[in-house]
């Protein structure tokens, strides 16, 4: 017996993967977030390679898991996860469109000067830092000094 | 000691520090004074337990006796740990803690600078990903030992008494030993001893700028890194850390 299922193209792979959301920040996609590093067909076997945010990261098993869910619910049947620590990840790889998501959210996207630009709530210019840590490994502690609304910032890493 | 002992022993080194400095940190989850600094130490303590995930499961897989990274975490007795005998040191008051945590921090970023050239692969990518993640834990700490040591008179006193408390643990760092000549031949790792000049420069900076004075003696308390002489603080914490996988083996949930 021949098999007639068709392989599906990376890049079919690759818009699924976009429609799987980061369990913490749902709303930005695992690939907005910069994480699968490469998709590739070795044989009948589909290759992900994967890179972790942060090495303690509790999402990481998650994200594996959502990934496999995923593709296993496309039809895919084998399937190997590589993890992959370099290059290491940076926020460099955030899409533009998770950037955008990030902010209509009220998370205020990483800013290479090291600090968000402005209030991801009022836009006003002026915030300051209230902590290097946050509520995730990726994210910092802020406050707009305009709105005086607390917000997180996405650090760069 | 061949090569790979040598890099076992060194890799179980860095995840046991990481470990056990990482454990104590987490002792302040839900303690800290402030809700920002419990967060901070909580994901300190997060990134400290990742990286023990990635040193000691390279240790496990190089030895090839069949140990994983938690197997080596929670299956084995004080005297076959070999972290720094100041990541087992009692967290004290906060200040103490951050100092402590400065103090490794310091030294922690100028060995992984380091082991970014490592001419073992899979040692420099652990590396590269550590580095990140202990930039944002060494800032941290130094703004927090300057904010307190030029404090208030209260918070400097408590700072020097930690800095003075701590200190004589500090050596440690610097000591040498068969197994580091083995790396450094190899250029898989620094000798230790090459690092203190970096080191002195970057502490007594910051230092410098809390207003406390760096002890002058330099006695060194040793036995940790070798294994030969922990201190009475690692036997309890092992025994908080260990109780559920000694008492319920392998139990999952």
């Amino acid at each position: 017996m021949s098999q007639t299922v068709e392989q599906p193209s990376v890049e079919q792979i690759w818009d699924w993967l976009d429609a799987v959301p980061d369990p913490e920040i749902p709303v930005i996609s695992l690939v907005d977030l910069g994480i699968i590093r490469d998709v590739a067909w070795e044989g009948d076997r589909l290759v992900i390679t994967v890179t972790p945010t942060y090495s303690g990261c509790p999402a990481t098993s998650i994200i594996n898991l959502d990934i496999e869910t995923a593709l296993r619910g496309h039809g895919i049947e084998r399937l190997e996860l590589k993890r992959q620590l370099s290059p290491a990840w940076t926020t460099d790889w955030l899409s533009d469109k998770g950037r955008a998501r990030l902010e209509d959210y009220g998370i205020a996207p990483p800013q290479p000067a090291g600090g968000p630009d402005r209030c991801p709530r009022c836009h006003g210019p002026n915030v300051e830092r209230l902590s290097q840590f946050g509520s995730t490994p990726c994210k910092a502690q802020w406050r707009c000094t305009d709105c005086l609304e607390p917000f997180d910032y996405f650090k760069c890493i | 000691m061949t090569r790979d002992e040598a890099l076992v022993q060194g890799l179980v080194r860095l995840g046991d520090n990481t470990l056990i400095i990482g454990h104590r940190v987490s002792e302040w989850c839900g303690h800290s004074p402030v809700l920002e600094e419990d967060i901070a130490l909580a994901n300190i303590a997060l990134d400290m337990i990742g990286q023990t995930q990635l040193w000691l499961g390279l240790a496990g897989e190089i030895e090839g006796a069949g140990r994983d990274a938690d197997t080596l975490a929670f299956h084995r007795d004080a005297w076959d740990f070999r972290n720094l005998l100041l990541c087992e040191m009692p967290n004290g008051d906060f200040g103490r803690t951050m100092m402590r945590q400065f103090l490794f921090d310091a030294w922690h970023s100028i060995y992984l600078g380091r082991l970014l050239k490592s001419s073992d692969a899979r040692v420099a990518a652990i590396a590269e990903k550590a580095s990140k993640e202990v930039a944002y834990h060494l800032e941290r700490s130094a703004d927090t030992v300057v904010a307190l040591g030029d404090g208030t008179p209260e918070s400097h006193d408590r700072m020097q008494a930690a800095l003075d408390y701590l200190y004589p643990y500090v050596g440690e760092m610097f000591l040498s030993d068969e197994g580091d000549a083995v790396l450094a031949e190899a250029g898989i790792a620094p000798d230790p001893a090459s690092l203190r000049e970096e080191y002195d420069a970057l502490v007594g900076r910051v230092l410098d700028k809390a207003t406390l004075s760096v002890p002058e003696n330099r006695y060194a308390q040793k036995g940790g890194r070798t294994g030969t002489m922990h201190t009475e603080h690692l036997g309890h914490l092992l025994a908080q850390m260990q109780w559920l996988q000694r008492a319920y083996p392998d139990a999952t949930w």
